[in-house]
């Protein structure tokens, strides 16, 4: 039977298998397995069918938790059942497997493993959510390459029917999960004849029928629950000897051939290195390596690690060994050794073999790099008299001295094989093109090919690295390409080249083809001088091209995809070059055509346009650059921005040793503003003639990168001439202050919302604002410096002003600044609001998701400080849990707090009653009261600070609380609607004084736009591809059904002043608040320069009616809803389809467009109806006179 | 009994009222109406090629952006699906309202590109149109362009349109032409059978307040009439094609006056845009009232009645209205 070869991800391989053995499949979004279940709702949605001819039915869970229900339930009924997961996905089915176990339940749950967070969140791979399900009594089969990703998916299912035992088929998330390589697909008639039909029968003969009913969940006491316990070992014995079978039927079937232990390297091994994954791929390699040459060594790769064999474990070493060492990807703190290294311990004992030496190591938590100097590094310290155990190899833990010695000079080089490094900007399409061209490659040629992409972990300005391979022979490289190593590197970003060393990668005589604003001639004396250096030293080619002038004249914008890929064709000399561009032209056709003509032949105009401006340049024999590399952080940040986040930002975080780091995931805020990405082409530009002072641009700003102070006018003798000012109209501050709008050049994004939100017009012509934008190059030094001077001033006392009106509030430093958020991001304006009103007293307890990312994720954090040294403490506890973990905070400070008060009341004697009496009785309903409050506490402090008494001491460490503090419980929708819902609920219910605020993109942005319950009716979404057929969940109107729950519909983009007002009555309200923020997002599919408009029309259509709930007016007898938004004046149509979202599905299917839209616009309508006559109700204040 | 019918284009309609370019065509219910309540054929929507190279690369842009960027949201909408993107829902609308209608269909069509006007008046051809109109609708604002520069590619487009298609072509006009007459005929040298006279632009407005250019669409009124009424008359005879007279059409007067300049049919949106189609019924009720109560036997005899060449005063057409009140004299004996 011929196989065909494809270019595929191990998510896409394994799905295909899934998708096609099962009936029912229940998902739920989380990185690195995300893909699977898109991949599976996508096939279902067009109808693909499983091998028995039916579409299996998908369906989006509110949590991995829910997953797991569902996939119990429907397994229960009989439906052969699947899931998709990772990390604390799993971790949250946990209770579920026991149960699927202890039923001897056949299914496969599809695991892209990943790290756990603990310390701190991490997407990446390793082995850490898997061990921690080894006990459930579920079978572990791992796979360490997509090819085996697919093939064991396949043996998984059919030796989960055979045994019964439910199956975990894991492998390694993002190395295997998303790396793109050629593999031998498997047919829908191999995996046929995988799968017995007599057992797919007799599973669903085992479903909860009343037509044969049964009983099963039942409670159990002491005398009978131990000895069921013991019931299913059969099972379980039974088990390893059914997947050896399964695999020997798959090599009967496809030729590819596996077992429970696969051997490889020296046939007399003494040495042999015991591993699971994809790690087990470089472990061969090297082990091959060195066998050819002589060394006795080896590698056992683990397959089935439960139910752990040790017969077979002990017939696939070979006798002659003399020493393992086990490497785990993963740790458990506190143990003895990793699980698998305890695992082989045990096996040696009970197989006989403990003449065997064995040591145990971790390697590649969270997908830290595992190279086969790695390996090596095992293997020599395997040969030591004193090896080390319990060893960690690829960091240097200069710590606990874990560490193995590496000698990253090693490598192996498969001979004819190409390495390529490609570095692009994220939004400039080069990690697209380079999935394109390795598939190009892999499928039109008889090469071998692999491409892996690494991201940073910005969401605008992202530098993406892409790594090819290709060759004549397989290649088994789960790892980057190693510094001196490529064959071919591409600067896709003129810009990059003076702040990334990427020619590092390059091997000598290397190509280098860069995307340059210089053409040859001019290019040399341009590069800095580290460039300069490497190109003469590795005696490198050098090919310019202006990618930038081509994108422009066809039309392509900022994406530099099909051109590059086209310079890099036709350079590289893979294909002839008229071979080379007809297949890109295929690719264009291929990827693009369903979008329309239009967009294939802009690309065959790019592709076309591109020989034409590529040169090579003729290097000159020496350096003169007169410019040199920037540093990543400024010389005078602080030292461990310096030292440590800087390396980071330099992309060395791998060479950091260990105790460089805090030891409990403790860092320090205010970071953003060391880290100058210099991302936008243009910035806006302050016009004070016409500037009318009004503090929209600050506010609405995403980046907290312009901002307006008033300041004492004779400040501003010590400006730079450059520096703008005016006298300042603000009504508090008008005699003998000053004005100033200032931008941070190189921390704006260029997003232009201040220049849109901005309502001045020039007179003498109109297109011309208050703040207008220029390009970034020739202000960047000059508005740097300003920018400086600016931040020197002090800013206005806050107890001066009353912070309610929009300029006000803006005079407010924001304490959350220079995100890595989308330019343009509808989130944040929010957030930065929230850290200017209230960041100087606030606890933030904030859920996994976009602003989890934007707000924590290394290197720096956008939290900042006041001149004071306050602002906002923040963390991330998870995703399903954010609620509680706020009210966790609240509970903590109210319990604190009440001691303190207790504490000084006890201290009445002895301090002075009137200071006691003042700060027991505060009013801390305003500044003005906070900062008095917060001078008693001082004085306080330093009162006790001279008593020895231990409750004395108490009280200082206290006293902080007797200053009103703020919590926050901030997250976006799939949080509040979906996974964290439950716990929100009973937040809220408990009537303690948190401020919700939810982040609502009506999507899981953070994971890439699948639908959650916040997602409107008629949008299309990842989950819901033919539009979501059921309305927003209006969660708003639950929460009022509480009563004592402050609750308000914000937008900011339609009334900022709404939203100021809504946030400050939340914070002020004395019990629970919910704020539900409409954030406009990147995953709506529209022009976010234009969501100040957008969100007008959603307000005006009656998408987003807005309003304040204030349970406080109830008590007064008044109506506590007031309605902030008219009456819809426009069809939702004509704010729908501005997006994306809305707009595809008319072009996917008119039909169900128009269906969905016309009930859309019920919702609308229903909804208004509703808020309106609760608008309108007559309340009493319960003192009333009931009538009878 | 009347005779209303009249030829356009080649084709025979039962009556000279049609209903011009507007969204009724959109929808094959409210077409099928219009046909019912009686006008003798429709021209539908215009294809705009610009239309369908913006949704395009639109669809693929919101598409793209921000994909490929972040390690966990590789992609923010799904992209599964097949994109009825291009001609293919227009061509769809063809064949829908041929099927539907037993009066003509009349595609319209505005390209941008030369291999698109031809490829999608061929499009509009093979899904079932009676005839083809071009709707060449330009606004020149680059000061280089000049006016021959401009009507040399308007009158080689018509030619190439016109080889690509068998079906009758009819070319909509803009009033802004220096010398139409000479631009008219050349036109139809080109290969027009038809000249529908004149295309309505949209025109923008000002907003004071906001200092916003606003577009909003105006219904016409019977008043802008006169302008392709006159010109009609100048060209009828001169020109050898159909004429349409388009803009203003409102009344049965209208559709008479149209007539009596030479136009073949009067073309009417605006004021079903407005009324409906019951406005039909009773225009051609009044419309044959009128000519019975003045004799008159058929459409066909009072076509070009009142054109420039047919009235005793030629001139009438050459002057402005002032002119005629203030220097017209004759001599008395």
């Amino acid at each position: 039977m011929k196989q065909p070869i494809i270019m595929t991800d191990g998510n896409e391989a394994t799905a295909s298998v899934a998708h096609r053995s099962n009936e029912v499949i229940a998902i739920y979004p989380i990185t690195p397995s995300s893909g699977m279940g898109e991949f599976s709702d996508e096939w279902s949605a067009k109808g693909k069918k499983n091998l028995w001819g039916t579409t299996p039915l998908v369906i989006e869970m509110q949590s991995e938790g829910g997953a797991a229900g569902a996939v119990h339930g429907a397994l229960q009924t009989g439906a052969l059942t699947t899931t998709f997961t990772a990390s604390q996905g799993l971790l949250l089915m946990i209770p579920n497997m026991y149960k699927i176990a202890g039923e001897l339940t056949s299914t496969v749950f599809h695991v892209a493993a990943r790290a756990i967070a603990s310390h701190a969140l991490s997407i990446y791979g390793d082995h850490q959510d898997v061990m921690a399900v080894r006990q459930t009594g579920w079978a572990l089969l791992s796979s360490g390459s997509v090819q085996e990703a697919q093939d064991f998916a396949a043996i998984s299912q059919a030796a989960t029917l055979k045994s019964r035992v439910p199956f975990i088929h894991f492998f390694d998330g993002f190395r295997t999960s998303h790396e793109v390589t050629k593999i031998f697909q498997l047919t829908d008639e191999e995996l046929r004849l995988m799968l017995d039909d007599d057992l797919v029968r007799a599973h669903r003969a085992r479903g909860l029928t009343p037509e044969n009913p049964v009983l099963r969940g039942t409670a159990q006491n002491p005398d009978v629950y131990f000895q069921m316990r013991e019931a299913s070992n059969n099972y379980y014995t039974a088990t390893p000897a059914i997947v050896q079978e399964m695999m020997d039927k798959f090599a009967q079937i496809t030729g590819r051939h596996y077992n429970l232990f696969d051997y490889s390297g020296h046939a007399d091994a003494e040495r042999v290195i015991i591993i699971m994954g994809s790690g087990g791929e470089v472990v061969d390699e090297t082990v091959d390596y060195l066998a050819k040459k002589g060394e006795k060594v080896g590698c056992l790769r683990v397959r089935l690690y439960r139910p752990f064999s040790i017969e077979y474990f002990i017939k696939g070493l070979p006798k002659s060994v003399k020493s393992l060492a086990v490497l785990d990807r993963t740790k458990e703190p506190g143990a003895n050794g990793e699980p698998m290294y305890l695992d082989i311990v045990n096996a040696l004992m009970e197989g006989k073999r403990a003449d065997i030496k064995v040591i145990g190591g971790r390697y590649g938590l969270s997908s830290k790099e595992f190279t086969p100097a790695m390996a090596k590094a095992v293997l020599d310290e395997m040969s030591k008299p004193e090896p080390k155990n319990h060893f960690t190899v690829g960091i240097n833990d200069d710590v606990s001295h874990t560490s193995l010695e590496v000698d990253s000079s090693f490598t192996l080089e498969s001979e004819g094989m190409v390495s390529c490094v490609f570095f692009g900007l994220g939004s400039d399409g080069t990690v697209g093109a380079n999935k394109n061209s390795i598939k190009i490659i892999g499928e039109e040629t008889s090469n071998f090919a692999q491409g892996y992409f690494y991201y940073d972990s910005k969401k605008s300005g992202t530098v993406t690295i892409s790594h090819l391979r290709f060759g004549p022979q397989a290649i088994r490289a789960p790892y980057l390409i190693e510094a001196n190593q490529a064959t071919f590197v591409a600067c896709h970003q003129y810009a990059f080249l003076e702040r990334v060393d990427m020619l590092k990668y390059a091997k000598e005589g290397a190509i280098f083809l860069l995307n340059s604003l210089y053409g040859p001639e001019e290019i040399w004396a341009e590069l800095p001088q580290e460039v300069q250096k490497d190109i003469l030293q590795k005696k490198l080619k050098f090919y310019v091209i202006n990618g930038y002038d081509v994108a422009e004249k066809t039309g392509m914008g900022g994406r530099m995809n099909t051109i590059m890929q086209t310079a890099f064709f036709a350079i590289s000399g893979i294909l002839p070059r008229d071979a080379a561009i007809a297949e890109i032209k295929h690719a264009i056709e291929k990827s693009y055509g369903k979008r329309g003509e239009a967009v294939v032949k802009q690309n065959f105009e790019a592709v076309d346009a591109t020989i034409a401006n590529l040169y090579e340049v003729k290097v000159p024999a020496e350096i003169n650059s007169v410019t040199t590399r920037r540093l990543p952080v400024p010389k005078e940040a602080p030292e461990f921005v310096r030292d440590v986040l800087g390396q980071i930002i330099d992309s060395d975080g791998d060479n950091i040793p260990v105790s460089a780091f805090p030891v409990d995931g403790t860092f320090p805020t205010g970071t953003t503003q060391w880290e100058k990405r210099n991302l936008a082409l243009e910035i806006p530009v302050w016009d004070a003639d016409l500037c009318i002072q009004c503090g929209k641009c600050v506010m609405v700003c995403p980046h907290a990168v312009i901002r307006h102070k008033v300041y004492d006018e004779k400040l501003v003798a010590g400006a730079l001439e450059t520096f703008k000012h005016t006298p300042s109209k603000f009504k508090e501050f008008s005699s003998g202050f000053a004005y100033t709008v200032q931008v941070a050049p190189e921390d704006c994004t260029g997003c232009t919302l201040c220049v849109e939100v901005c309502p001045v017009k020039d007179k003498r012509a109109v297109g011309r604002k208050a703040i207008n934008m220029e390009p970034q190059p020739a202000l960047r030094e000059a508005e740097a410096k300003n920018w400086d001077f600016f931040m020197s001033i002090p800013d206005m006392d806050r107890k001066l002003f009353n912070p309610s009106t929009i300029k006000n509030s803006q005079l407010l430093r924001p304490l959350f600044e220079f995100s890595g958020a989308c330019a343009g991001c509808g989130e944040t304006p929010y957030v930065k609001l929230v850290s200017q009103l209230f960041g100087d007293r606030s606890v933030i307890a904030n859920a996994t998701g976009c602003s989890s990312i934007y707000g924590g994720n290394l290197p720096t954090t956008p939290w900042a400080k006041n001149a004071d040294g306050r602002g906002p403490a923040w963390s991330n506890s998870l995703f399903e849990d954010n609620a509680e973990f706020g009210l966790g905070m609240r509970l903590t400070i109210d319990k604190q707090t009440e001691y303190a008060r207790e504490l000084l009341k006890s201290f009445e004697q002895t301090l002075s009653t009137e200071l006691v009496e003042a700060i027991l009785n505060a009013d801390q309903s305003d500044e003005t009261g906070i900062g008095a409050q917060r001078e008693r506490v001082v004085e306080l402090k330093d009162k006790l600070s001279k008593s020895s008494d231990t409750r004395a001491k108490d009280l200082i460490s206290l006293a902080d609380n007797l200053v009103k503090k703020s919590v926050w419980i901030i997250g976006g929708d799939g949080w509040a609607y979906d996974i964290g819902y439950g716990g929100l609920d009973h937040v809220m219910a408990s009537g303690r004084n948190v401020n919700i605020l939810v982040l609502d993109t009506e999507v899981y942005s953070n994971t890439g736009g699948q639908s959650s319950k916040s997602t409107p009716r008629a949008a299309v979404a990842k989950f819901a591809m033919s539009g979501k057929s059921l309305p927003k969940k209006d969660l708003g109107l639950i929460a009022m059904s509480y009563g004592y729950v402050y609750v308000a519909r914000v937008a900011m983009g339609a009334n900022d002043q709404q939203t100021l007002r809504a946030l400050i009555e939340a914070e002020a309200y004395d019990g629970p608040s919910i704020v539900i923020a409409y954030s406009p997002c990147i995953a709506h599919g529209y022009d976010l320069s234009k969501s100040l408009e957008q969100s007008k029309l959603a307000v005006q259509s009656g998408h987003w009616p807005m309003y304040r709930y204030d349970p406080r007016l109830a008590i007064q007898g008044q109506n506590p809803l007031v309605i902030e938004s008219k009456e819809p004046s426009i069809p939702v149509s004509q704010y729908a389809y501005n997006e994306t979202r809305y707009r595809m599905l008319t072009q996917m299917n008119e039909g169900r467009a128009e269906e969905l839209m016309k009930e859309a616009q019920h919702d609308a309508k229903a909804r208004w109806t509703l808020y309106q006559q609760m608008a309108s109700m007559h309340y009493g204040n319960g003192n009333e006179e009931t009538k009878s | 009994m009347t005779d209303l019918s009249t030829t356009y284009l080649g084709l025979n309609l039962k009556n000279p009222l049609v209903a011009s370019a507007s969204p009724i065509s959109k929808n094959i219910d409210k077409a099928r109406k219009l046909e019912e309540a009686g006008v003798s054929a429709i021209v539908m929507y215009s294809l705009f090629e610009e239309q369908i190279i913006h949704e395009s690369l639109e669809l693929d842009h919101f598409l793209t952006r921000g994909t490929d960027s972040f390690a966990e949201a590789l992609t923010y909408l799904p992209d599964g699906g097949m994109y009825s993107i291009g001609a293919e829902k227009y061509i769809n609308q063809v064949a829908g309202l041929k099927k539907a209608l037993t009066i003509p269909v009349i595609g319209s069509l505005n390209g941008v590109s030369k291999g698109g006007w031809t490829k999608y008046a061929r499009q509009i051809q093979d899904a079932g149109a009676d005839a083809l109109e071009l709707n060449l609708y330009y606004i020149p604002t680059d000061i280089d362009l000049t006016a021959q520069e401009l009507e040399n590619a308007q009158v080689e487009l018509v030619a190439e349109v016109k080889s690509a298609i068998s079906i009758p072509l009819a070319v909509k006009l803009s009033p802004f032409v220096t010398a139409l007459p000479n631009f008219a005929r050349r036109i139809v040298e080109a290969g027009a059978d038809g000249l529908v006279l004149f295309n309505r632009f949209y025109q923008p407005d000002f907003d004071l307040e906001e200092l916003a250019i606003v577009h909003s669409l105006d219904l016409s009124t019977s008043t802008e009439l006169r302008l392709p009424l006159r010109w009609i008359s100048i060209l009828h005879g001169k020109v050898n094609a159909d004429f349409a007279l388009t803009s203003g059409v409102h009344t049965a007067t209208d559709v008479l006056k149209a007539m009596m300049s030479g136009a073949k049919v009067a073309m009417m949106a605006s004021n079903l845009l407005h009324n409906g189609d019951q406005v039909i019924p009773s225009m051609l009720n009044e419309l044959s009232w009128w000519m019975e109560s003045h004799e008159y036997e058929s459409i066909k005899q009072m076509q070009g009645s009142m054109s420039q060449k047919s009235v005793r005063e030629p001139a009438a057409f050459e002057r402005a209205n002032y002119m005629k009140v203030l220097g017209s004299w004759r001599d008395l004996p």
